[in-house]
C-alpha cells in the first residue's frame, strides 16, 4: 500500500517509483538467470527435470524423527550462538575423521542456516570496499551478488572444460591485482562436476601464499565425490589459517530444507563471523541442530548407501549423453554432469528452451552459471533411474531432429 | 557370492526390469559380466523369480489375506520339514515362516473371501495331526510389503528447478 506522502512526493517528481527508494547496491544486483528458467519450467506439464540442485531423497527417517522427538521433548529455544556444544563438537569430529581438518568446537565452527549464510558471513566479515573478490567461474550463483552487496568487487576467473574445469594457477595468478583480498573457491562443483586432487591444489595454494589471499572454500558437496576422496583446501599444507571451510548438511545428508550449514576457520575470523551471525540470525534453528546431530551420529552409512547410488546414476548419464553426442567431460564430484550443447550450433539458453519446449526435459542452460558456462547444459542427475532413462532418450530424440533439420 | 553379484542382486531388488546393459553401465562393468552374474544367480536359485508387487487393494476383485499362527508336535527325526512341506504345498498358501517363541509356523493364505480362508484352515490345516492349534489374523490392510511402501505420501516435492 502506497501511503498519500508518497504519492505527492511521486507527483512532486521526487520518486518515481517505490523501487527508488532501494539501495544502489541492491538495485544494481541482477535477477538470477536460473530464477527466470524456474518461472518457464514452472508453468508446463509432463516435464522431466534435470534442473534440482537437491537430492531427490527424503531426509532418512532417523533424522527427521530425532527433530520431532526434539520438539515433543520442548527443545524450542535459542541455543548459543555459534550453534549447540554437541553438534560443534561432533562437526568438529566429523571433519577430522573425513578429511583430515581440525577444529576446535569452542571458537572456531560456528553453525550457519545453511552454506548460504556462512558465505555470506565469511564475506561481509572480510571485504571492504573496493576489494577484489576472485570467483572461478562457471560457479553457483550466489557469490557473485554477495560480494557485491557487501561492497567488494567480484572478479571472475574462466574455467575450461578441456582442463575438467580445474583451477589452474596461471588463471588465478593472471587475475590477481593489489586489490586481489579473497578466492572463492566451490569444488567439488556446483555446475561442472569437477573437483580438486591435492596435486591440483598445490600450485593454487602457492600462488594463495604468495599473494597473502584468504580463501573461502564452499565444500558442500565434499561427500559427493567418486573414485576419490575429496581433499579439502583448508587440509593443504600451510593454508588451515587462510582458508574459512564452508560446509552443511544439504547435499550429503539430503537436509536441504533444514537450512543446516557452518563454517569454520581461524578463531579470529569465526569470531568476526559470529558477531554478524548473531545480530542477525541469533542461531541456527534448534531442532534443525538436532536433526544435525543426529545425521552426524548415526547417518554416515545412509550417506554412503546414497552417494553409491549418485555414482550409478551419474555413469548412467554421462554414458547417455556422451552416446547422444553431447560431449561431457566426466564429472567426479557433486550430482551434475555438464555436456557441450555446441555440436548443435545453439547457444545454451537456445538449446534449454527448445528442449523444454519441444522434448519436455527441463535442464539449466550453463551461462547462468558465469564465465565458461555458455555452451553447456547443467544436468542433474538427483533423480529417478527412471527418469533419467526417459530424460536420455528425449534428449537423444531431440538432438536427433536437431540434426535432421541442420 | 562375488561382489558384483550382490550389486546386481540389489539393483534388481530395486527394479526387476533393468536389464544388464543399463546395470552395466550404473555399476562400470561389461555387460557380459552382468548377464554372467545374473545367470549364475538364477541357475543357483539365488534369484529365485521376477515377481511384480501388487497392491491388490486396488484392484475390484479384493482379496483376503490371513496369518495363521500354528502350533505343531515336530516329527522325530524330520522335525518340522515334513508339516511344513504339506501346508506350503496348499497353492491358498503364500508364504510359510518356521518362527522362534509361542508358535511355530506363520503361514499367510490368501482367499477369495473371509468364509474361504476360514474353510482352508478349518477342512485343511487344523485337521493335520501334528498341529496342535491355529490362531488365524486377517489382515485388514497393506501398509508396506518387501520394503515397498503402498500408499507413497512422500512424492518429489522439489521446486522443477533450483540453483
Amino acid at each position: 500500500m502506497i501511503k498519500d506522502e508518497q504519492k505527492e512526493s511521486f507527483a512532486s517528481g521526487q520518486r518515481q517509483s517505490m523501487a527508488d527508494y532501494l539501495s544502489p547496491l541492491v538495485r544494481g544486483i541482477k535477477p538470477s538467470g536460473i530464477r527466470r528458467f524456474f518461472d518457464l519450467v514452472s508453468s508446463r506439464k509432463d516435464v522431466i527435470t534435470l534442473g534440482v540442485g537437491e537430492p531427490d531423497f527424503v531426509t532418512p527417517w532417523h533424522v527427521r524423527e530425532a527433530a520431532v522427538y526434539s520438539l515433543e521433548t520442548g527443545k524450542t529455544q535459542y541455543t548459543s550462538n555459534a550453534g549447540m556444544p554437541e553438534l560443534r563438537g561432533a562437526i568438529g569430529q566429523y571433519l577430522n575423521d573425513q578429511f583430515a581438518v581440525e577444529y576446535n568446537p569452542a571458537d572456531e565452527i560456528v553453525v550457519t542456516v545453511g552454506g548460504s549464510e556462512a558465505i555470506d558471513l565469511a564475506l561481509r566479515a572480510l571485504i571492504a570496499p573496493g576489494d577484489e573478490i576472485m570467483i572461478p567461474e562457471p560457479c553457483y550463483i550466489s557469490y557473485s551478488p554477495i560480494t557485491a552487496l557487501s561492497g567488494g568487487k567480484p572478479v571472475g576467473i574462466e574455467t575450461y572444460a578441456r582442463d575438467g574445469f580445474k583451477l589452474k594457477a596461471d588463471s588465478l595468478q593472471a587475475a590477481i591485482t593489489p586489490r586481489s583480498k579473497v578466492l572463492i573457491l566451490c569444488y567439488p562443483s556446483n555446475p561442472t562436476g569437477g573437483i580438486m586432487t591435492y596435486e591440483d591444489w598445490l600450485p593454487i595454494a602457492k600462488v594463495v601464499e604468495e599473494n597473502d589471499l584468504i580463501v573461502i572454500s564452499d565444500e558442500i558437496y565434499a561427500e559427493l565425490t567418486y573414485g576419490t576422496r575429496h581433499v579439502s583446501f583448508a587440509a593443504m599444507p600451510g593454508m588451515k589459517d587462510r582458508t574459512i571451510l564452508v560446509s552443511g548438511f544439504s547435499k550429503a545428508f539430503a537436509m536441504t530444507g533444514w537450512r543446516m550449514g557452518y563454517a569454520c576457520g581461524h578463531s579470529d575470523l569465526i569470531a568476526a563471523m559470529l558477531k554478524i551471525h548473531q545480530y542477525t540470525v541469533m542461531c541456527a534453528p534448534i531442532m534443525a541442530q538436532y536433526a544435525a546431530l543426529e545425521a552426524l551420529q548415526h547417518g554416515l552409512e545412509e550417506k554412503d548407501r546414497m552417494v553409491e547410488a549418485y555414482n550409478q546414476r551419474r555413469r548412467l548419464v554421462v554414458k547417455g549423453l556422451c552416446d547422444i553426442g553431447l560431449t561431457c567431460h566426466e564429472p567426479q564430484g557433486a550430482f551434475y554432469a555438464f555436456p557441450s550443447v555446441v555440436s548443435t550450433g545453439l547457444s545454451s539458453e537456445r538449446f534449454a528452451q527448445r528442449l523444454l519446449d519441444e522434448a519436455n526435459v527441463a535442464a539449466v542452460p550453463g551461462d547462468v552459471f558465469g564465465l565458461g558456462g555458455e555452451g553447456h547444459l547443467r544436468c542433474s542427475y538427483a533423480t529417478s533411474v527412471t527418469n533419467l532413462t526417459e530424460a536420455l532418450d528425449r534428449i537423444g530424440q531431440f538432438v536427433y531432429k536437431l540434426k535432421q533439420e541442420g | 557370492m562375488n561382489e558384483l553379484q550382490l550389486k546386481v542382486l540389489e539393483l534388481l531388488k530395486e527394479d526387476a526390469r533393468r536389464d544388464a546393459e543399463l546395470i552395466a553401465t550404473m555399476l562400470d562393468v561389461p555387460a557380459e559380466d552382468v548377464k554372467q552374474a545374473i545367470t549364475d544367480l538364477e541357475k543357483d536359485h539365488i534369484i529365485v523369480k521376477y515377481a511384480t508387487v501388487v497392491n491388490w487393494s486396488k484392484v475390484d476383485d479384493e482379496k483376503v489375506t490371513a496369518l495363521i499362527e500354528v502350533q505343531i508336535t515336530p516329527e522325530r527325526g524330520r522335525g518340522f520339514e515334513g508339516i511344513a512341506e504339506r501346508i506350503y504345498l496348499y497353492p491358498e498358501v503364500k508364504s510359510v515362516y518356521l518362527m522362534s517363541g509361542a508358535y511355530d509356523l506363520l503361514v499367510e493364505v490368501e482367499g477369495k473371501n473371509l468364509k474361504e480362508v476360514a474353510s482352508f484352515v478349518s477342512n485343511k490345516l487344523s485337521p493335520i495331526d501334528a498341529v496342535l492349534s491355529t490362531k488365524t489374523f486377517f489382515i485388514l490392510k497393506k501398509y508396506k510389503q518387501d520394503g515397498i511402501i503402498f500408499e507413497e505420501h512422500e512424492g518429489d516435492h522439489r521446486l522443477m528447478v533450483s540453483p
